[in-house]
């Protein structure tokens, strides 16, 4: 082989082959040849060094170890965080025992969660959902008491609701790797433990808004935005401005005429492309703040462009409340959501997000 | 917040006894002195406020959160003040299939105390604790560094009028 | 086999053998001697290999293999670090080891350290032990005022500084990665692997993490070379192990056996734990520390097919998970009739969730899910389709985790339910008489 010229390998995934460079990971791979046979990934997070192998969502099985040793691997691994080798053979959707470890991992990941999407502003994008909904099962076998906690405010800017969390690390590492300064880590241990800041602390420094970016699920939220919309009654724009702190490169969210959040620009795996400042994100909500590039290319299969849960109901006022609610009848459910529903109907949050819901399909 | 309460600081003994620990490990690693030192914080006070996770951290020249982690994480660290003897029993199977659960309850109301508790007297706090490395002599406990084995009520009765006088 | 011989544990009732003094008097750094005048490292390297002797922590790894995959990239320091850190439940012989001879780990780190080419070496000791830290420190020091530790040992120009390390209270830092972890002063969270330590270990650098017994055992490999260890025990069982007995036996404590006597002759010989006491009859065994499957009286002596069963890797092992178990740490807990298998296997479930870090999901959730419908269990409170519930969760946790504490939290109770489902039936269908005090089921275990 020549010098200096990159070593490329050959895999097979799913029956796709592709040729990637040595020291890529089955993740990446898999990603190149396409979503229909890329893991999914809870923790792993590519802009951020470090991030994987925690959630297990993206096991797969080795069926060849390669070319020059083709035994199969005894266990199922973790994709986002193992390299390929040359002849790999790896079986994701088509491997049975794939699928059953993977119904396990959302079934882990859900027997502490709240359940709570109905009033989640993570809802619609929220990673978890799509895991469960491509990878679990509609009923639950956990009987037992589950696990909650207060909600805290990470200052003035951020909510922290830790019984949404999956404990992916990603904000931890965020904040280790995007800011200057980390406040806040994983506290206690086991099924104990916790994002925290120990001491209450507001997370306080240009680029924390990121954390609300990086999380998969509704754990870390923006107050500002919160209970304002639902997320597939807005349409997301490109847009950028001169900033002196970060890329100004940014999706605005509209409904109507009005700016009512302001986020980093995702790729199709829900990744952050450039990280922005608390500025852009925070403080620049008027149009005029903003070179408006057009409107962003959403994916056919985002609820943002057709509701791809149920899509017969979407046409109807309160859907997902009522599929929610039908849902949590047939499990028969205790989670603390339920119990508070009546409370939650109450509350001005809600009806004004009612009133947004009945004004929407209104029009 | 932290910021607010007292500062607290070591003996010049300890802060002594610091510097040899970090020079332990090599340069640029001294957070590996992290454990160690809260031992010693834990020796001097008897448990490890937040004040004094703050001072390690600032010793340490790391951030405070990183100080918080490890201390939450390990069950050895009193994140709380405790009373002047801890017992803290192990409750794991070896010692419990050895009458272990007997020997403890029998502590619990010898102190009049639940785990976690500590006596009005402010001289006992029960602890329970998972497996000690002491097997073959449960059921056991222990109080700072010294392990009770082979216990039984009678011997706890023995232990508990010892420390008390 | 060879006659029985005690290769660590000769000398360890003799006065004063923790002092360095009494030590030497027994032929105590002598090996040190020998390896640093006489041999080369990857002379001893060779020898511990020829010796056959497999990982004593758990997990049974040869040793010399573990050596051999090193790294060694110029000018990268590289550490021995020693897993001190026992905490499986049922296992308690490093802690006797140590506390009673503890020259022989100081001898044995250096004469490791010498052969990986090692210049610092770390001792990583749960924090408990806190006695035996300062024990160990003692150690050190008397061997460093001897000259047989510090710089230019021996006048040979090799250097040695040994760092004992607490710990604060974490069995998976016994996870030698985890452990890795906790050494920098971190939470003793696991690391995904690859990279394994030999390559990027302590500080990112090449490492070797070694089980206290292991490293004890090198010594006497340098004294008496490989094949002579070899000779002892049955096939790639070689040398002894120290055996940490405890449970309804008559003379619990730390036994170091030949591999290869059987299981029987341990139970029931006096010399070892003396049979079980008051005459009573064994219900189950725990081979190898709690993480092993259980097993039930009939498995223990003798395999499925018949065969004698064998205090050895092999043998223990013979069946699978079907039949057999595993010789593990070497933490033998035994039980006899007066034992409720449902509620000790709810008390090592509840182990495992607490010692579990909660990075993977599988576990952080498995764990704690299992340890609940156990409770409820033990508590007359479960329905027959929960012993299902716990199969199928505990083979969802099984090998989809980052480290083997998953494994260890999901072995104890599908092999509880393998052999005495029964058992449990019975606490669900008879709930009113199985949550009265002492009661215990009396049935016959499943013949599997």
């Amino acid at each position: 082989m020549e010098e200096n010229k990159v070593e490329l390998v050959t895999v097979t995934i799913d029956g796709h082959q592709v040729e990637v460079e040595a020291g890529t990971t089955i993740m990446q791979a898999a990603r190149k040849i396409g979503p229909e046979v890329a893991p999914p990934a809870m923790c792993y997070y590519k802009p951020l060094e470090g991030t994987g192998g925690k959630c297990r969502a993206c096991l797969v099985k080795v069926a060849q170890g390669s070319t020059r040793d083709p035994r199969p691997m005894p266990k199922l691994i973790a994709s986002c965080i193992t390299q390929v080798q040359d002849g790999m053979v790896i079986e994701n959707f088509t491997s049975p025992e794939v699928i059953e470890a993977r119904k396990g991992v959302v079934e882990f990941l859900l027997i502490n969660h709240p359940l709570d999407c109905p009033v989640c502003d993570q809802a619609g994008e929220c990673h978890l959902q799509d895991f469960s909904f491509n990878h679990g099962v509609g009923t639950t076998r956990y009987e037992e008491e589950r696990r909650t906690f207060e909600k805290e405010d990470l200052g003035d800017k951020i909510q922290l609701h830790m019984t949404r969390c999956i404990l992916c690390y990603r904000c931890v590492k965020t904040a280790d790797q995007i800011t200057d300064k980390r406040v806040h880590g994983v506290m206690n241990r086991g099924d104990h433990a916790e994002i925290s800041t120990y001491i209450e602390k507001a997370i306080d420094n240009d680029f924390s808004g990121n954390m609300i970016d990086v999380c998969p699920v509704g754990a870390l939220t923006d107050k500002t935005y919160r209970f304002k919309n639902r997320v597939w009654f807005s349409k997301p724009y490109d847009a950028h401005r001169d900033c002196d702190k970060c890329c100004g490169k940014v999706h605005l969210w509209y409904r109507g005429e009005e700016v009512i959040r302001v986020t980093g620009r995702k790729n199709m795996w829900g990744e952050v492309e450039d990280f922005i400042c608390n500025t852009c994100r925070f403080d620049k909500k008027e149009s005029s703040d903003w070179t408006i590039e057009g409107p962003t290319k959403v994916s056919r299969h985002s609820v943002i462009s057709a509701n791809k849960y149920r899509a017969d109901l979407i046409s109807k006022p309160e859907f997902a409340l009522k599929v929610a609610e039908s849902q949590y009848k047939q499990i028969n459910d205790d989670r603390p959501f339920l119990k508070e529903l009546p409370e939650i109907k109450k509350s001005e949050d809600y009806q004004g997000l009612m009133k947004q819901n009945k004004d929407y399909f209104r029009k | 917040m932290s910021e607010v309460e007292e500062r607290v600081a070591l003996t010049p003994e300890r802060l002594a006894k610091v510097q040899e620990i970090i020079k332990r490990y090599p340069a640029g690693q001294q957070k590996s002195a992290l454990l160690p030192i809260l031992h010693l914080v834990q020796e001097q006070f008897g448990w490890v406020s937040a004040a004094s996770m703050d001072m390690v951290a600032e010793l340490l020249d790391i951030q405070p959160v990183e100080v918080y982690e490890v201390t939450t994480f390990y069950t050895m660290f009193h994140l709380e003040p405790v009373g002047k003897h801890v017992i803290e029993y192990c409750r794991t199977g070896p010692c419990c299939n050895m009458g272990g659960e007997g020997v403890y309850d029998h502590l619990k109301n010898r102190l009049g105390i639940k785990e976690k508790e500590t006596t009005a007297d402010g001289v006992f706090t029960l602890k329970e604790v998972e497996c000690l490395a002491a097997c073959g002599w449960g059921p056991c406990f222990q109080i700072r560094e010294k392990f009770y084995l082979h216990l039984t009520n009678d011997k706890v009765d023995e232990i508990i009028d010892e420390l008390r006088n | 086999m060879a006659e029985i011989t005690k290769i660590l544990t000769e000398h360890i009732d003799k006065p004063g053998i923790e002092t360095f003094k009494v030590y030497r008097e027994n032929g105590g750094y002598n090996a040190v001697e020998k390896a640093l005048k006489e041999m080369t490292s990857d002379a001893i390297v060779e020898e511990v290999k020829k010796a056959g002797v497999r990982g004593r922590g758990g997990a049974g790894f040869p040793m010399g293999m573990k050596w051999s995959f090193l790294a060694k990239p110029e000018g990268v320091p590289r550490y021995l670090v020693c897993n001190a850190d026992e905490s499986e439940p049922g296992t308690f012989k490093d802690h006797y080891l140590m506390k009673s001879i503890p020259h022989l780990l100081i001898e044995g780190m250096i004469v490791s350290s010498f052969a990986l080419g090692a210049n610092k070496g770390f001792i990583y000791v749960r924090g408990e032990l806190m006695y035996v830290i300062r024990i160990l420190e003692n150690a050190i020091e008397e061997a460093k005022a001897a000259g047989f530790l510090g710089k230019n040992i021996l006048g040979t120009g090799y250097d040695l500084e040994l760092v004992v390390q607490p710990g604060g209270g974490a069995y998976i830092c016994g996870e030698e990665t985890a452990l890795l972890e906790s050494l920098e002063g971190k939470r003793g969270n696991p690391r995904n692997k690859p990279p394994f330590p030999a390559v990027k270990g302590l500080y990112q650098c090449p490492t070797v993490v070694n089980n206290v017994e292991s490293i004890a055992n090198t010594p006497w490999i340098v004294m008496n070379g490989g094949d002579k260890y070899a000779s002892f025990g049955v096939g790639r069982s070689t040398g002894t192990k120290l055996i940490s007995a405890s449970g309804h036996i008559n003379k619990p404590g730390v036994y170091e056996i030949p591999l290869g006597i059987s299981v029987r002759e341990f139970m029931e010989s006096d010399e070892y734990c003396g049979g079980i006491r008051h005459g009573h009859q064994l219900k189950a065994l725990v081979a190898g520390g709690s993480s092993v499957p259980i097993l039930p009286a009939h498995l223990v002596y003798e395999t499925a097919e018949g065969n004698e069963r064998l205090m050895t890797y092999e043998s223990l092992s013979d069946g699978g998970f079907a039949s057999g178990t595993m010789l593990g740490s070497g933490g033998f807990i035994v039980m006899d009739e007066t034992t409720c298998i449902v509620r000790n296997t709810w008390n090592f479930s509840r182990f495992y969730a607490h010692e579990s870090c909660g990075q993977c999901s599988p576990c952080r959730e498995g764990t704690g899910w299992m340890t609940k419908v156990l409770e409820r269990i033990e508590n007359g409170k479960g329905s027959m389709s929960d012993i299902d519930l716990l199969v199928d969760v505990a083979k969802k946790i099984e090998g989809n985790t980052i480290c083997p504490l998953g494994d260890a939290a999901a072995w104890p109770v599908a092999s509880a339910i393998r052999h005495f489902r029964d058992e449990f039936e019975w606490h669900i269908t008879n709930p009113t008489e199985a949550t009265k005090p002492g009661a215990i089921y009396r049935g016959e275990p499943i013949l599997a």
